[in-house]
């Protein structure tokens, strides 16, 4: 009972100085977890994806799009048990500011494809019966304060003109990874509009989704449906979905590796705080120390005194962190609104979060616990805080 | 009656690891907050030197980027019709129509794929933008499938060096030459014949239009002429603003999230200083009282104090700014959201850098200091002698 005592004496000791040890460390500690929260939201199209889906596009890039009759020949191949396509629309609402993506689907095969996105059946009759009719999800629908029947208008920035669309419905993701930031719309009217302004641009799509028989069976699949299509005038490139998801992240890597490096370096930066406070500390004690030791504690002991009251700061700082963390991640995804579609702080972050801390309390006490241990008593007792 | 500063000076070197450790924990903020306003600096200096004030880039209305622009043959020989257009010293009007289109290609490093912009261009094309100059190879020859490549691209994409070839648009395209735009957004192109590229990626349409403008000043009329014609569908930009309007949201990204990181980080920052500040107060109590019993009034006191802590800060500042002037020889590469295509940029240190930089830092010393100081000059001289 004695040495929990005497540690947590000591640290409260100077109360303005572990308080505000401890506010650093807490600041730290937040600003890492939301660090590690916007890398996760940055990888939580790929987390969300099927391993038994595919994507094909076309091998150029995924400007150029493909000739519908392909849907039949993708079909046919073996291992394929349904294919439906999608195509990025583009469109503003309102203003450019207001971006979330918008996929005009072949409703009825798309939606049996992705269960995860779960819609009453009223409204997906609803959805399906109305050629202008949409969907959305629940935070996009949330944000803007749609409700089902209203009339959403959108700027076409590659199809021209405006689009007004009936929401038919809104959807509910199977999971928190779920996207919930997402309209969908018909194809079909995509279609129609665009034989009657370019004719030459009709029975086009960007992207063939395929469901597998076996999700074992993805290379192989992939690899016929591209042969496929070698050396015709729109080639494909077929992936899973996870690869074509982690291809946009990769796009922007660069962005991600600054985010994630900078949340080492709050970290780092809260150690020499923190090596700081305990190196005073240490320093002021030092004929304390002595005392100890001249009654018979070891030297062990007088490093372990030191380590449990750093570890202990740092650790109460971190899980106050934590705690804060959840709340300031809400307020954040909220402010952002559409851009990160899935914004949560995960289990390993939190686990993270802590070990940071504790690592910063370790590391800190390592250079006076040393230093202390070594400092002979008589040199200790004549030190002069 | 003042302290003089050398006193205060081997008070911050009297104690070497908490100095170092306290000005080190400046320095990497001073370090973060540097490196990000050099990154949002670059960004910007790059995409407006991209642009010549004189040009004008005309594009599809809405359609934003110009990948996803249409100008037909139509609409392009009426724009072309212009007579603000400048003319060229072969008596040609000086406007450009080029396709450009985006492609996959792997990354050399890292072997992942990114957006490249390819650009079909006209010998025009090279005259409106003077700042492209070959430094390695040659011109592709127009009628061929040759094309060659931005600095950037070259140097970072599979098979986008002199000699190399690149498959796309079910052909092989050879790289001839390497250009310098003199580290502008073209550096992250690839340049071949326009007709080419029309035929190769089967389109009808051009994606934009690139004239320089007779007399700069005609811009508004040039623009409204355009606008207002009710054969065309097209929008008219000054070259520069064009790609400035390009960059707008990474930009913003960039210094957002900079900003908030560095304010958040600053704060570890002040509490560092204001720990060590008032350690240094409470162990140097008798030292205080001694001096204001020497006749020093209060304000030195606070003053000196001050001054110590400012000095922590301007020491984390310096070696925070020289660390982060390190970052100049690296360039970025990511995707620019809005265009959906490689930029590459590098870090910039401009003079209103290394103001906004010391500032903070001072700034952060400053704060973390204040409260100890006054604490130190509030001190009763008899209180405070007794103290040791």
């Amino acid at each position: 009972m004695f040495v929990p005592l005497l540690v947590i004496k000591n640290a409260f000791r100077h109360k303005l100085r572990t308080a505000l040890t401890m506010v650093g460390i807490v600041v730290a500690i937040t600003a890492f977890g939301l660090l590690r929260t916007i890398v996760d939201a940055w990888y939580a199209g790929a987390n969300a994806s099927s391993s038994a889906r595919l994507v094909t596009r076309s091998s150029v890039s995924l400007v150029f799009s493909l000739p519908l009759t392909y849907a039949q020949k993708i079909r046919q191949v073996p291992g394929v048990q349904s294919v439906s396509w999608a195509n990025w629309f583009g469109g503003v609402y309102i203003s450019e500011r207001n971006f979330f993506p918008q996929f005009a689907v072949d409703a009825p095969t798309y939606l049996d494809m992705f269960p995860e996105f779960i819609l009453s059946p009223d409204e997906r009759k609803a959805f399906f019966t109305d050629r202008m009719g949409a969907i959305v999800g629940r935070k996009l629908a949330e944000q803007y304060g749609w409700k089902v029947g209203d009339q959403i208008p959108l700027r076409g920035t590659i199809y021209t003109g405006t689009w007004t669309f009936n929401l038919r419905g809104i959807y509910d993701g199977a999971d928190k990874g779920t996207d919930q930031s997402t309209m969908f719309f018909h194809w079909a009217l995509l279609n129609e509009t665009i034989k009657k302004l370019y004719p030459r641009r009709g029975d086009q799509t960007g992207v063939f989704m395929v469901q597998l028989r076996d999700p074992a069976q993805a290379a192989e699949v992939s690899a016929a449906i591209d042969a496929m299509f070698k050396n015709s005038l729109a080639e494909t490139l077929t992936e899973t979905e996870k690869a074509f998801q982690l291809s946009f992240v990769a796009m922007t890597e660069a962005i991600l590796l600054a985010i994630q490096a900078v949340s080492f370096v709050v970290i780092v930066i809260i150690m020499a705080v923190m090596a700081n406070t305990m190196a005073m500390t240490a320093r002021e004690r030092g004929a304390e120390y002595a005392t100890l030791k001249t009654l018979g504690f070891s030297n062990g002991f007088v490093a372990m005194l030191i380590f449990a009251e750093s570890i202990g700061i740092a650790l109460l700082g971190g899980l106050a962190g934590v705690a804060l963390t959840v709340p300031l991640a809400r307020a954040f995804a909220e402010q952002m609104g559409s851009l990160f579609p899935i914004f949560f702080v995960s289990e390993e972050t939190v686990l993270l979060q802590l070990g940071a801390a504790g690592l910063v309390g370790l590391i800190a006490a390592a250079f006076p616990a040393w230093r202390t241990a070594r400092v002979s008593i008589v040199d200790g007792l004549r030190a002069v805080g | 009656m003042t302290i003089p500063f050398s006193y205060i000076l081997r008070n911050v070197a009297a104690r070497r690891l908490t100095t170092a450790l306290t000005a080190g924990g400046m320095a990497l903020v001073v370090y973060v907050f540097a490196t990000v306003l050099m990154l949002a600096a670059g960004l910007e200096r790059t995409l407006v030197a991209t642009g010549q004030d004189d040009n004008v880039v005309v594009i599809r209305r809405a359609s934003q980027s110009e990948v996803q622009s249409g100008v037909d043959r139509v609409q392009a020989g009426i724009v072309e019709s212009l007579p603000d257009i400048a003319v060229g010293r072969d008596g040609q009007k000086l406007i450009s129509k080029e396709p450009v289109v985006l492609i996959n290609l792997p990354k050399r490093d890292s072997n992942k794929p990114s957006n490249v912009v390819i650009r079909g261009v006209t010998p025009n094309g090279l005259v409106l933008r003077p700042q492209a100059t070959l430094i390695e190879g040659r011109m592709f020859r127009p009628g061929t499938a040759e094309i060659i490549a931005g600095r950037s691209i070259a140097s970072g994409f599979q098979g986008a060096g002199v000699g190399e070839t690149l498959r796309f648009a079910s052909r092989d395209w050879t790289v001839v030459g390497v250009f310098d735009a003199g580290r502008t957004g073209f550096d992250s192109e690839i340049w071949g014949d326009a007709e080419q590229m029309l035929q190769a990626f089967r389109r009808l349409a051009f994606s934009a239009l690139v004239f320089k403008l007779a007399d700069t000043e005609r811009f508004d009329a040039v623009k409204k002429e355009i606008e207002s014609d009710p054969r065309l569908t097209l929008e008219a930009k000054r070259e520069t603003r064009f790609y400035a309007d390009q960059s707008a949201m990474l930009s913003k990204f960039i210094s957002y999230l900079g900003t908030s990181i560095s304010v958040i980080f600053s704060i570890g920052a002040i509490i560092g200083a204001m720990i060590t500040m008032y350690a240094s107060v409470a162990s140097r109590t008798a030292e205080i009282g001694t001096l204001r019993a020497l006749g020093f009034p209060r304000t030195s006191i606070l003053v000196a104090f001050l001054v110590e802590a400012l000095t922590l800060g301007l020491i984390g500042g310096v070696v925070g700014l020289v660390a982060a002037s390190f970052m100049q020889a690296l360039s970025i590469s990511t995707m620019n959201f809005q265009t959906f295509a490689e930029l590459a940029f590098t870090f910039t240190l401009t003079p209103g850098i290394v103001v906004a930089s010391l500032a903070f830092a001072l700034a952060m010393g400053f704060i973390g200091g204040f409260l100890p100081a006054a604490r130190a000059a509030r001190m009763k001289i008899v209180d405070a002698l007794r103290a040791a």
